[in-house]
């Protein structure tokens, strides 16, 4: 029985380790399906993760601290959105831009607020989104399995993790059943086609812009007021990037989308757990190569070795009309 | 779309949009530093008098310079061919091994043999790191961009693990190599002067700033003398125009990569070589990516390379001085203008031009007007 | 011309367009009647395409106003167009590839939020709309999988979906085969008869002809005439195209070809999607003689062109080079160009010029190996300007300043510079494509003569174009190619309707 509350514990740590990333993901998928390529992803991050654990602090509410976080990365998905939409500049610079500013700006705002070398202070449990057990977790706990599976694994999560999976075939739904996905995938893919049709190309994008500013605001605020008690110096610590690799690793596809983020969730998990254990046969695993495998798997996968990944045709490109 | 057409003339072009810029980024820091309580211009003096006041400020502003020249020349030859390398982060850092390689293993060699195997090191080793997107990009069609974002972080686990496992001596708990001889060491523009019978204020300003010197008229020589050089626009320029005119292009996609890596590997000899002077975890420290901004302020040219190195140098010493001064004030402060020159350098380059270029076609008719 | 009777259906009243140093429309009039069908001629850069786009809101006039059924409008971006009753189709399909039929029909019309109640109205209304106008079209196929007369198809019901009493195509028939592009017609004119209106861009005299009632010409940005189709001719079409009398014939004498200088067998290849483009293609030619290849576009001339140049590789075949089997591993553009091959190729800003590089940098393109111009590897300038001054001066290239920029010559002048680095290695074969595609008429004139001054001078030449007359006026022999193969030969003295028929692969 122990190995399988390993087990549980594992796939439960999965699941909270794949919040993040499952936002962030779906969040760089808005924003590239239609065209506009966004590397900055782990930096809104980080700015929601600083304001959302700032405002919690300070407001004693987490929604507040939801609400700081979307708002700031939101803006910063604008700032992204005035230069490669409205000023044409190139996307990957600006990503970079939009990274280290975030960087920058989190940690100098955090040392001068609160004087705590650029943490945000730590939060009480009534300012944090706290897990929620589900209905009957508690009673089934014992139900071999079946059991475990529900109150382990399913049950005990914040109200943020439901949502992110809720997000899942809510953005499916959104991107291929409704006239804005229609119209976001089409001016990612050949924006003349869309401007003729009548459809604004720049609004599709700051659209889908923003769609993205939101997602990474619920990721950074996900780390610092759910996942932990209070903001951290670079907390997101290369999550964005993971995400992104999840996205190419996706095919920019949502379902896919989140089996990416879960397989890369669960060697996060599992190299957590494995820290300084030796399996047999193997030896102690270096945890730094289980760290290494997602985006070793992104190469691999890039060049071909594993299926190919098409980004959207118009992605990176600024949208000119030609003459 | 007229205004876009509107062509600034060359040198405008050059110094007049950097320095605009530049200005607003300024701006908008400023008014950061006001949202926290200080006073800009009191900031701005203090930073200046931190990075050129003194022998010693100097000798940090061309210290920093000398790795932002490594990574602005990297990031400027790739881009002269097209390519977008976002991982002269992780070059650079790989090329840490080959410095600590020529360092630790060939210590019983003389100095200038040192020196020389630690060139020829860094440069191979930053070189090969580059070499695998490189070939993905060239024969498979990987995006380049992801490709080296990931290696940048494949370098950070494989350097952490190597540090760890096996270059950290035994018994020490700290993940970095030990300390490298005295004469394994890039020596000091202070101590070289010394030999001469001069005087230079101390600082960790080492041999590499000559050597980043010599790399940027090599690097221009090669660009715009060369017909390496001339294939390596032609394929940035236009791909098509490259095959057709019968160019290597899968060669040149590689070669081209693997000159920037090898650039950008050189930031470990001025880091590790001539001032931590052992490998420790994460040295190159975001310098691969300013490399970025200093190429695209520089306008890919060497010398506005070096100029553009120099003024993020002197942010970083003065950015030093100001956080000494000021208890308010981190190094983060530095992060944060260095992003805000990256925006407005490069991704909002075009928002200011077409109102210069309007500027400057008013002056040009004013001026035909006054000559009829 | 005044229309008298019902108002204008479109009526243009002095738009005037600027991009930059081109001024691309001057102060342009233009009233067309409703329920006819308008052609605008003019030669390539006229302004033709730029006076539609404005009035489709796809660009903004600096000046001008646009009036619809006699009420004044303001368009300032497509969807105004569409509500106004407008529908285009560009030379460049506007399609969203991986889209289905439905889906790019629907695409800004979608009547909803939720795509379900679109796409199912809009199922119905194109049946409706296909069986009307007999333009059936596969409605869940990606667009990306459909031939391009079908695109085409697409793209006129899509206007026709939303509404459109003005239709306006820009250059329709330049991708279609003379079969497909009557089917065109034969909807253009069941349109007419149901009282829409259609505007219709062409530089082919033939079709302005043959479908329209009313023909205005433009050059230079301006409308030069407004006339009755009935009431005029080629010939006098053709003189306000290009402002004087064209001679469309150039002096050739006939010449003896020698011996064989490039001989192809059975050759093909496929293109970048793995399609095959080239099937078993056989010909030979001589020194002496220009070989045409005729045909519409997309028939597998560029891929027959990019295997020759050694661009491409060849799936199978031989290829003979003064006699000598061309290895296929090793065939390569430096490899050919050393066994002086030059290739002018047919399109110029894509291929044969980098317009951010000097005249200089573009006169060693291809030749970058030569050591006159980079002995040891490094650029020797003097030399290079030197060169390309002297081929400036022997292709009349104006302003002949090697130092400038090649974004900054006429389309003619470019092309000449092309011409010049390629005729100036004296090649003993010579592949060329489109040469004459944007280039004024003077220019034009120049092109010919050097391509019969270098046939004269026993080169063997390979000549493919998609303008009929220029095979016809150049060629000593013309070949047709249509879906990769090559159809038939004929002289040069064949007439039109029998290289048509070949063309649409009709007859053999």
């Amino acid at each position: 029985m122990e190995s399988l509350d390993t087990i549980a514990q594992v796939l439960a740590s999965t699941i909270r380790l794949t919040i993040p990333l499952l936002f962030a993901c779906l969040a760089g998928l808005y924003s590239e399906r239609s065209g506009v390529f966004d590397i900055g992803l782990e930096g809104k991050m980080l700015v929601a993760a600083f304001a959302a654990g700032a405002a919690a602090a300070v407001g004693h509410s987490p929604w507040l601290g939801l609400l700081a976080g979307v708002g700031t990365s939101v803006a910063f998905a604008l700032l992204h959105g005035f230069a490669v939409i409205t000023h044409r500049g190139d996307q990957i610079v600006s990503g970079v831009a939009v990274n280290i500013i975030a960087l920058g700006l989190s940690a100098q705002l955090g040392s001068t607020w609160f004087g705590l070398g650029g943490q945000t202070p730590q939060l009480q449990p009534e300012e944090r989104f706290l897990p929620l057990t589900l209905p009957g977790a508690d009673a089934v706990a014992g139900v071999p399995v079946l059991g475990q599976i529900y109150s382990q694994i399913l049950s005990g999560h914040s109200i943020l993790v439901y949502f992110a999976f809720a997000m899942v075939p809510l953005t499916w739904w959104v991107l291929f059943r409704t006239r804005f996905g229609l119209r976001l995938r089409a001016v990612g893919e050949n924006p003349a086609a869309a401007d003729t049709a009548g459809v604004s190309v720049n609004g599709m994008r700051y659209a889908a812009v923003v769609c993205c500013g939101v997602l990474c605001g619920f990721a950074g605020t996900y780390l610092s007021i759910a996942q932990s008690a209070g903001f951290s110096r670079s907390m997101t610590a290369g999550k964005g990037f993971i995400a992104l690799a999840a996205l190419v690793f996706a095919k920019w596809q949502p379902v896919p989308a989140m089996w990416a983020c879960l397989l890369f969730g669960f060697l996060d998990a599992v190299a957590i757990r494995l820290q300084g254990t030796a399996l047999p046969a193997v030896g102690i695993l270096p945890v730094q190569l289980m760290q290494a495998v997602p985006y070793i798997l992104t190469v691999a996968l890039l060049a071909g070795f594993i299926g190919r990944a098409t980004p959207p045709k118009a992605g990176g490109v600024p949208y000119v009309k030609e003459r | 779309m007229s205004a876009r057409a509107a062509e600034l003339p060359w040198w405008a072009d050059a110094l007049v949009m950097p320095v605009l810029n530049l200005a607003l980024a300024f701006l908008v820091s400023g008014g950061v530093l006001l949202a926290l309580g200080e006073d800009p211009i009191e900031c701005v003096q203090i930073m200046f008098n931190g990075a050129f006041s003194s022998g010693s400020g100097i000798g940090y502003t061309l210290f920093y310079a000398t790795n932002f020249i490594f990574t602005g020349l990297a990031f400027a030859v790739a881009f002269h061919a097209g390519l977008f390398n976002i991982g002269v982060e992780g070059q650079a850092y790989i090329a840490g091994l080959g410095v600590a390689l020529a360092s630790l293993y060939f210590e019983f060699l003389p100095a200038p043999v040192i020196i020389l195997l630690a060139i020829v090191f860094s440069a191979a080793f930053g070189a090969a790191w580059a070499f695998i997107p490189a070939y993905l990009q060239a024969k498979r069609g990987s995006h380049l961009v992801i490709t080296t974002i990931m290696f940048n972080f494949i370098a950070t686990a494989l350097m952490a693990f190597l540090l760890v496992n096996f270059l950290k001596p035994d018994g020490d708990m700290a993940p970095e190599t030990r300390t490298f001889a005295e004469h394994a060491r890039m020596p000091l523009l202070q101590d070289v002067f010394g030999w001469f019978g001069l005087t230079m204020a101390q600082s960790p300003l080492n041999l590499s700033f000559v050597w980043a010197l010599i790399c940027a008229a090599a690097v221009s020589l090669l660009v715009w003398r060369t017909r390496l050089g001339y294939e390596l626009r032609t394929l940035g320029a236009s791909p098509d125009a490259a095959v057709y005119a019968g160019m290597p292009v899968t060669r040149l996609t590689v070669i081209a990569l693997m000159i920037s890596g090898a650039l950008g590997g050189f930031l470990a000899l001025n880091e590790v070589m001539g001032s931590q002077n052992r490998l420790t975890l994460e040295f190159s420290g975001g310098y691969g990516f300013v490399g970025i901004a200093v190429a695209l302020m520089g306008r890919s040219r060497s010398i506005g390379i070096i100029l553009a190195a120099i003024l993020f140098g002197a942010l970083y010493q003065g950015g030093a001085e100001l956080a000494f001064d000021k208890p308010n004030i981190t190094r983060d402060m530095v992060v944060l203008v260095q992003g805000l020159v990256i925006l407005m350098a490069g991704a909002l380059e075009h928002m200011l031009r077409p109102t210069v270029g309007r500027l400057f076609a008013g002056c040009s008719t004013t001026a035909t007007a006054q000559e009829a | 011309m005044s229309v008298s009777g019902p108002a204008a259906a479109i009526d243009l009243k002095g738009i005037d367009k600027r991009f930059g140093a081109v001024h691309a429309n001057k102060a342009v009039s233009l009233a067309i009647a409703p329920g006819t069908i308008h052609g605008i001629v003019g030669e390539n850069g006229a302004g033709k395409s730029t006076l539609m786009s404005i009035l489709y809101g796809f660009y903004q006039a600096d000046a001008g106003e646009i009036f619809i059924n006699g009420a004044p409008r303001k368009i300032v971006r497509p969807s105004d167009a569409i509500a106004a009753g407008i529908g285009m189709v560009h030379q460049h399909f506007m399609l969203v590839e991986p889209f289905t039929v439905l889906e790019n029909v629907v695409l800004g019309a979608e009547g909803g939020a939720r795509l379900i109640g679109g796409l199912t109205k809009a199922r119905t209304e194109l049946q409706r709309l296909g069986d009307a106008y007999n333009m059936s079209v596969p409605l869940d196929t990606p667009v990306s999988e459909l031939a391009v007369g079908v695109q085409q198809r697409v793209e006129i019901l899509k206007a026709l979906y939303r509404g459109a009493d003005v239709l306006i195509l820009d250059e329709p028939t330049g991708v279609l085969t003379p079969s497909e592009a009557d089917h065109l017609f034969r909807v253009l004119d069941q349109l007419r008869h149901q009282g829409k209106t259609v505007i219709f861009i062409t530089h082919k005299l033939r079709e302005i002809m043959a479908i329209t009632d009313n023909v205005s010409v433009m050059r230079r940005g301006e409308i030069v005439g407004t006339v009755a189709t009935k009431t005029t001719t080629p010939q006098a079409l053709a003189e306000l195209m290009v402002g004087r009398t064209v001679r469309l014939k150039v002096d050739k004498a006939a010449r003896a070809p020698g011996p064989v200088v490039l001989d192809v067998r059975e050759l093909s290849a496929t293109d970048n999607r793995g399609t095959t483009r080239l099937r078993d293609v056989s010909f030979t030619i001589r020194e002496g003689e220009i070989v045409g290849i005729a045909g519409v576009a997309g028939n597998g001339q560029s891929e027959l062109l990019e295997v020759l140049a050694g661009i491409r590789r060849r799936a199978s075949g031989e290829i003979l080079l003064h006699g000598q089997p061309l290895d296929p591993a090793h065939t390569d553009p430096a490899k050919l160009r050393e066994a002086r091959c030059a290739h002018v190729p047919e399109d110029r800003h894509r291929m044969g010029l980098v317009m951010s590089f000097s005249a200089c940098e573009n006169t060693i393109l291809g030749y970058q190996d030569d050591p006159r111009f980079t002995p040891h590897g490094l650029l020797n300038r003097t030399a290079i300007a030197a060169d390309t001054s002297g081929k400036m001066i022997a292709f009349d290239v104006r302003p002949g300043n090697p130092q400038l920029r090649a974004s900054l010559f006429s389309g003619g002048n470019q092309q000449k510079l092309v011409l010049a680095r390629e005729f100036e290695r004296d090649p003993t074969l010579l592949i060329v494509g489109q040469p004459t595609r944007g280039v004024d008429i003077g220019a034009i004139e120049f092109i010919h003569k050097r391509l019969i001054a270098m046939r004269d001078a026993g080169k063997a030449v390979l000549l493919v174009s998609v303008e009929l007359d220029e095979i016809r006026a150049l060629a000593d022999r013309v070949l047709v190619m249509f879906d990769g193969r090559i159809v038939g030969e004929r002289g040069p003295d064949a007439s039109e309707q029998d290289l048509g028929l070949l063309m649409a692969g009709i007859a053999s």
